[in-house]
């Protein structure tokens, strides 16, 4: 057993660095090595039990801790947003039981923890983005059986994937999944890009930083490399398309990044506000106002964002 | 070169053993295209195992089954790859069940039912998918308007045609059927059947239909064989294996139908 890191100095004391011992880490970089040698792949692991439940993250926390060294700065958010409490909880979990710098601006971040939100701001080739990850499997709801969905998997048999498309626009009359939109990955793997707004898939494609996603529940791992080919699935006839907005960001008057739509009253009143606080942030110091901006501090309309 | 008479299935001694059970024994014939062959038998004669091995669902014990490919020639069904063989039973072969529940996707809509096979060898244009379900639709007389409906809102008899369009919209040359007409009320079995010989006929699709039902089998199949306790104990053209049955089982099983 190495102890290398585990200066007591370091975090808390009743800990080993960034909560998971030396071996469980070993075997989570194992998995995420062979993620980042078939990029798409899911590659099981022996998920350990978090100090949170299913659904907070677990998956992405055990990536993170098997990622992260006492020189790393994390920015974890939740919904693009740094200061909802799930960002808040885990980002406080690593600065005791790592004793790592943490920051909510992303260019400063060294590894982005996230779940549902890519930055807007481009990632470069020293940074890492981890997924928080439910439901690891694009097939699940066509198939529910695991052995079936392997083989698929095996035997690139992803026409199930279209059947979901197709359903979508003889229903809706276009394709209406927003969010954990599928993806073709190096033209080999169709994979789930967990439930982010399909808003953000485009920038999966080529991106220079390494992508990893953990699902705790299913005990499961994948990975992007830095500029892996990433395809949205979609119809000749009815190509992939992100959503656009009418209005701009009423805090910065952003018209290019992904807004949340804040009702204000029961007056039929609402505003939209980016949902990467780190962008909206930024934006406004350096000058730009939206509608909405009133020269208020920050935080006191943006503390009732909208909800998932 | 290819020829039309050469069979496109041939089964050559297959056995099927449960341990020491029999699940069927020492069967072998051969289909050709065009051809509709009817296994009939009572309850346990190995009718659904035979089917089920032949249709490459379950390795059987003993036995080479041979498939006529398109592209590659005779092969086979065991020696190929998964990967092959999958593709193969999605293509060029189709599967009719007894329940239309295990045949088709019971939460996606008709027109997604049919149009999964063709997604599955690559076409990626919703237009044409959607007019190649809507025309299959009205094959097997399915109003278009019900193109967008669940399955779960059909009627058995128009699950069961739904069914039987979804396998055939990409052209297979043999179908398997196990007791197509298995839950239907005999009104809308006598529809379903002529459904059916009009598309064998038009097709020229090749079948082996298992069945408990001589009626259904003489009116579809060209060939009847019948099967007991694990053996093929007659095998003949269907009027004359009916007309004139040979072996004692035979001619109880035909005698045990109301004549009128």
């Amino acid at each position: 057993m190495e102890h290398v890191a585990n200066n007591p100095a370091d975090g808390a004391q009743a800990y080993n660095f960034a909560y998971l011992d030396e071996q469980t880490k070993r075997m989570i970089r194992r998995a995420l090595l062979k993620a980042v040698a078939i990029p798409g792949y899911q590659v099981p692991f022996a998920g350990r039990e978090m100090p949170m439940p299913y659904g907070w993250g677990t998956g992405g926390v055990q990536v993170t801790a098997a990622v992260i060294g006492p020189n790393d700065t994390l920015k974890v958010i939740d919904q693009g947003a740094d200061d909802t409490t799930n960002a808040v909880s885990i980002r406080q979990f690593f600065a005791k039981t790592a004793n790592v710098a943490t920051t909510e601006k992303t260019a400063e971040a060294s590894i982005i923890q996230t779940r549902h939100r890519i930055p807007e701001k481009e990632l470069r080739e020293d940074q890492v983005l981890v997924y928080q990850v439910p439901i690891p499997e694009p097939l699940r709801f066509l198939e529910p059986r695991e052995t079936e969905t392997r083989k698929m998997h095996a035997l690139e048999e992803y026409g199930l994937m279209h059947v979901k498309l197709y359903e979508d626009i003889a229903r809706h009359g276009h394709i209406a999944t927003t969010y954990a939109y599928p993806v073709m990955v190096d033209d080999r793997y169709v994979m789930d890009p967990s439930p982010t707004p399909k808003f953000d898939n485009p920038k999966m494609n080529d991106m220079a930083a390494l992508q990893l996603f953990g699902a705790g529940r299913e005990k499961r791992i994948y990975a992007l490399p830095p500029y892996t080919k990433v395809k949205s699935l979609d119809f000749e006839d009815h190509p992939f398309d992100v959503q656009t907005w009418e209005d701009e960001c009423g805090m910065c008057g952003a018209r290019d990044s992904y807004l949340d739509e804040v009702i204000l009253d029961d007056k039929g009143n609402r505003m939209f506000v980016c949902s990467d606080t780190d962008y909206c942030t930024e934006r406004q110091e350096s000058g730009h106002r939206g509608p909405q901006h009133h020269d208020q501090p920050l935080g006191s309309s943006q503390s009732g964002k909208a909800a998932e | 070169m290819r020829q039309m008479n050469d069979p496109l299935l041939r089964v050559d001694n297959l056995t099927m053993m449960y341990g020491d059970r029999v699940g069927c024994k020492n069967v072998s014939f051969e289909l050709r295209p065009g051809e509709v062959l009817g296994i009939v038998g009572e309850s346990g004669s190995g009718k659904s195992t035979l089917l089920r091995s032949i249709s490459a669902q379950q390795e059987p014990t003993k036995g080479i089954v041979e498939y006529q490919t398109r592209i590659d020639g005779t092969r086979d069904v065991y020696q190929m790859s998964e990967a092959q063989r999958r593709l193969l039973m999605r293509t060029d072969w189709a599967f009719v069940h007894q329940n239309p529940r295990d045949g088709l996707r019971m939460n996606v809509s008709a027109g997604a039912n049919i149009g999964e096979r063709l997604m599955a060898i690559g076409d990626r244009h919703y237009g044409n998918i959607r007019q190649n379900a809507d025309n299959w639709l009205g094959k097997v007389e399915i109003a278009s308007e019900r193109l967008d409906d669940l399955p779960s809102t059909f009627s058995g008899g128009m699950q069961q045609r739904l069914q039987i369009a979804r396998n055939l919209v990409t052209s297979p040359r043999l179908v398997f059927m196990d007791e197509p007409t298995g839950g239907l009320d005999v009104s809308v079995q006598a529809r379903l059947l002529d459904l059916l010989r009009g598309l064998v006929h038009d097709l020229n699709l090749a079948v082996i239909i298992v069945t408990h039902d001589l009626a259904v089998a003489r009116l579809l199949s060209h060939r009847l064989m019948v099967m007991q306790q694990g053996k093929v104990i007659e095998h003949g053209l269907t009027d004359q294996v009916l007309d004139d049955p040979q072996h004692p089982y035979t001619q109880l099983l035909v005698s045990s139908i109301l004549q009128n």
